[in-house]
């Protein structure tokens, strides 16, 4: 769906439900998806928490999936742009970010604290470099930068198969949602992950409970380089999920799901 | 540069869709002969019938035999999902039925299996949906039969019984530049001799009774998603774009992205119509995809032998096969099956329909039966069988001849099926 947002519009998936049946009481959840991709990483979680007491809806970032506009140029500018959806959307929110979403999220919680209720990092880490053959397929809009993110991110049983909606094969998921995106999206947004410094200055700022999700067989944000952000962190609550990839939304659903309700019932 | 992190062909054509079951470990597939599933609670139930979270809730809809099957062929044709379903034209219909309504238009290739002809001819309007025939050759010819209604072009990458060889991205291009998927039947190719989504193709079907099963014990079909059409761009799929009451109003491009055909092909699809694949009929065709790279492999070897033979032999008046230099797609098939373009072939025999039957009734070895794809060699003679329902104008515009024989190689010995046809080809001219 399309919501208004200023004089432009965001577009958002949030279950299906009409925005005029929403509860306003309900409590607001806002899941960020990572660079390339879109509001679809999230299919596994955005319909089942908004029939689930949430008003839960999984964002496009400009220039993202249903999103027109520029895309925005640093990980501050994105944290902005979130917090102006929270407040558009009735705010504040429990907000859960992916792999670049991670740092979003992260930096609207710094940023803008009245914003966030809680913020929930999946695949996250003190800096995320980028190795340079993705960067330089990238930058050319080959296929092949699908590959490798679809090909990295996913754990060793993903590789196989077993996907619990079935039918539906991940790894090709994932690499369809990176190749859909718009030509120079990847790119620009792989170059803001491996420059973006700030990680721990900001979270020594956060003052909402955060969660961070770690995938045990994460290639592209290792669990140990999660360590120094976990150690600047207030007692932030680490989920590390066994034989999981990049991908915890998608590779373990129903864990993510569980780890989200905890989350938001505890903060 | 360093490759991508993804297991090859061979190995997803063993592994894609199956972890070794964790509470057996059995290896090999297991067969779940079962209609239904536990629910662990009532609000997983409400959940799994509401598209909320993944699992099976009916076998009609899915079943975890199935689901590998699905994951595998996907997996091997290099999309998003896939829907296995009871027969390849199920499988056909299942795409048409999820994508058009009433008074929407097709534009399909006139050199087709006649069953899926029949269907586009005289079903399909029925329903209130119409089909234009052209030649696929060029795609100037499928934008001049696209009006306003049409919402997909339809073509086999390999024409039956012609062996017509599509220049998918040609046409893929042509159909994306009036907002239209290109839909491909790949029965005659396999995933193993071309990859169609990879050239632009949107949706591949499959008769996976044929080489993908390649055993002749099970019929099946899939519809496979590429991923990469964006439905909701076209405006053209109220299906996939627009709110779905039977599923409280999703929209399944918001929620599902590039897997919005293969949710909802199941969810109404399947639960509708209910043309689902059995377990064990999946089971079966897991079984033969374990081995299509051997098979295709010989299969292709194996069709090149007889078109060695049939190329020097006296009964026979010409040959239609892209390996062969006389097709008129013999270019484009060397630059898009670079293994070969499959084991499908026709001959013309001197004598027409009097030799042709003869021929049919000589043969020894090869089996004269209405099915191709099988690890057995088969011969048919389509005027008066697959192709049978058509009339005598429209036999012609698809290249069928009284005089054409069909033959599907099979995985003998190389010189026993030469020996078998060689013999049978003598006694035609008898």
């Amino acid at each position: 769906m399309l919501i208004n947002l200023a004089d432009s519009y965001f577009s958002a998936a949030n279950g299906g439900i009409d925005l005029k049946e929403m509860n306003e009481n309900d409590p607001l959840v806002v899941l960020i998806h990572g660079a390339g991709m879109d509001r679809t990483v999230w299919f596994q979680q955005t319909r089942f928490l908004s029939h689930h007491g949430y008003r839960c809806f999984a964002v496009d970032l400009p220039a993202h999936g249903g999103t027109e506009g520029p895309p925005l140029e640093t990980i501050n500018e994105m944290a902005d742009w979130i917090s102006s959806v929270i407040e558009r959307l009735g705010g504040p929110a429990h907000i859960v970010g992916h792999s670049m979403g991670s740092f979003i999220a992260l930096a609207t919680a710094a940023n803008h604290p009245d914003s966030v209720l809680s913020a929930t990092l999946i695949a996250v880490a003190e800096g995320m470099p980028v190795h340079p053959d993705l960067q330089t397929a990238a930058d050319d809009n080959l296929p092949k930068g699908a590959s490798f993110i679809a090909g990295w991110g996913h754990g060793p049983d993903q590789h196989l198969g077993g996907n619990p909606t079935p039918g539906l094969w991940m790894i090709g998921g994932a690499t369809a949602v990176v190749e859909n995106s718009k030509p120079g999206i990847l790119s620009l947004d792989l170059s803001i992950c491996s420059s973006y410094e700030e990680t721990l200055q900001q979270a020594q700022s956060v003052k909402c409970p955060t969660t961070l999700i770690l995938g045990s067989r994460d290639k592209m944000t290792p669990r140990r380089a999660a360590q120094p952000l976990i150690d600047a962190l207030t007692n932030p609550t680490v989920v590390e999920l066994e034989g999981v990839g990049h991908m915890s939304m998608t590779e373990a659903p129903k864990e993510v799901r569980q780890v989200l309700l905890d989350n938001f019932s505890n903060s | 540069m360093v490759e991508p992190d993804a297991h090859k062909f061979d190995t997803k054509s063993l592994h894609a869709g199956q972890r070794p079951d964790p509470s057996t470990g059995s290896r090999a597939v297991p067969i779940h002969q079962t209609t239904s599933y536990v629910f662990d609670s009532v609000d997983e139930a409400a959940a799994l019938y509401n598209l909320e979270v993944g699992g099976h809730i009916y076998s009609r809809i899915s079943n975890p035999t199935v689901a590998v099957l699905e994951e595998r062929i996907a997996a091997l044709e290099g999309g998003v999902g896939a829907v296995c379903t009871s027969s390849g034209m199920a499988a056909f219909h299942l795409a048409v039925a999820t994508l058009l309504n009433t008074g929407d238009h097709i534009v399909s290739s006139q050199n087709l299996y006649g069953g899926s002809h029949n269907m586009m001819t005289f079903t399909m309007p029925r329903f209130g949906i119409s089909t234009t025939f052209v030649d696929p050759h060029e795609p100037k010819s499928f934008l001049d039969a696209a009006n306003e209604n049409t919402k997909l072009f339809y073509a086999e990458v390999l024409g039956n019984p012609g062996i017509e060889v599509l220049d998918i991205e040609a046409i893929a291009d042509a159909a994306h530049s009036i907002g239209v998927p290109l839909v491909v039947d790949a029965t005659f190719a396999t995933p193993y001799l071309i990859q169609p989504i990879e050239h632009g193709a949107d949706v591949v079907i499959h008769s996976l009774t044929k080489f993908l099963g390649g055993h002749g014990i099970a019929i099946g079909g899939a519809v496979v998603d590429g991923g990469r059409f964006d439905w909701a761009a076209s405006g053209k799929f109220p299906t996939l774009s627009e709110p779905y009451d039977g599923y409280h109003g999703i929209v399944f491009t918001d929620e599902f992205g590039p897997q919005a055909l293969s949710m909802r092909a199941r969810a109404e699809g399947l639960k509708d119509f209910g043309a689902c694949m059995s377990p064990s009929n999946a089971f079966y065709l897991l079984q033969g995809i374990e081995t299509l790279p051997l098979r295709m492999q010989k299969h292709v070897s194996n069709t090149h032998s007889v078109l060695d033979l049939l190329d020097k032999h006296d009964a026979v008046e010409w040959i239609r096969h892209p390996d062969h230099p006389s097709h008129p797609d013999h270019e484009l098939a060397k630059r898009l099956y670079t293994k070969g373009s499959g084991a499908i072939l026709s001959f013309g025999i001197s004598g027409g329909r009097e030799a042709g039957k003869k021929f049919i009734e000589s043969v020894e070895l090869a089996s004269h039966l209405a099915n191709v794809g099988d690890a057995k060699t088969l011969v048919i003679h389509p005027a008066s069988t697959t192709h049978q329902q058509m009339s005598a104008e429209d036999l012609s515009t698809a290249g069928i001849g009284e005089d054409l024989v069909r033959i599907s190689v099979g995985l003998e010995d190389p010189a026993d099926i030469c020996a078998d046809l060689d013999r049978a080809l003598k006694a035609s001219q008898r």
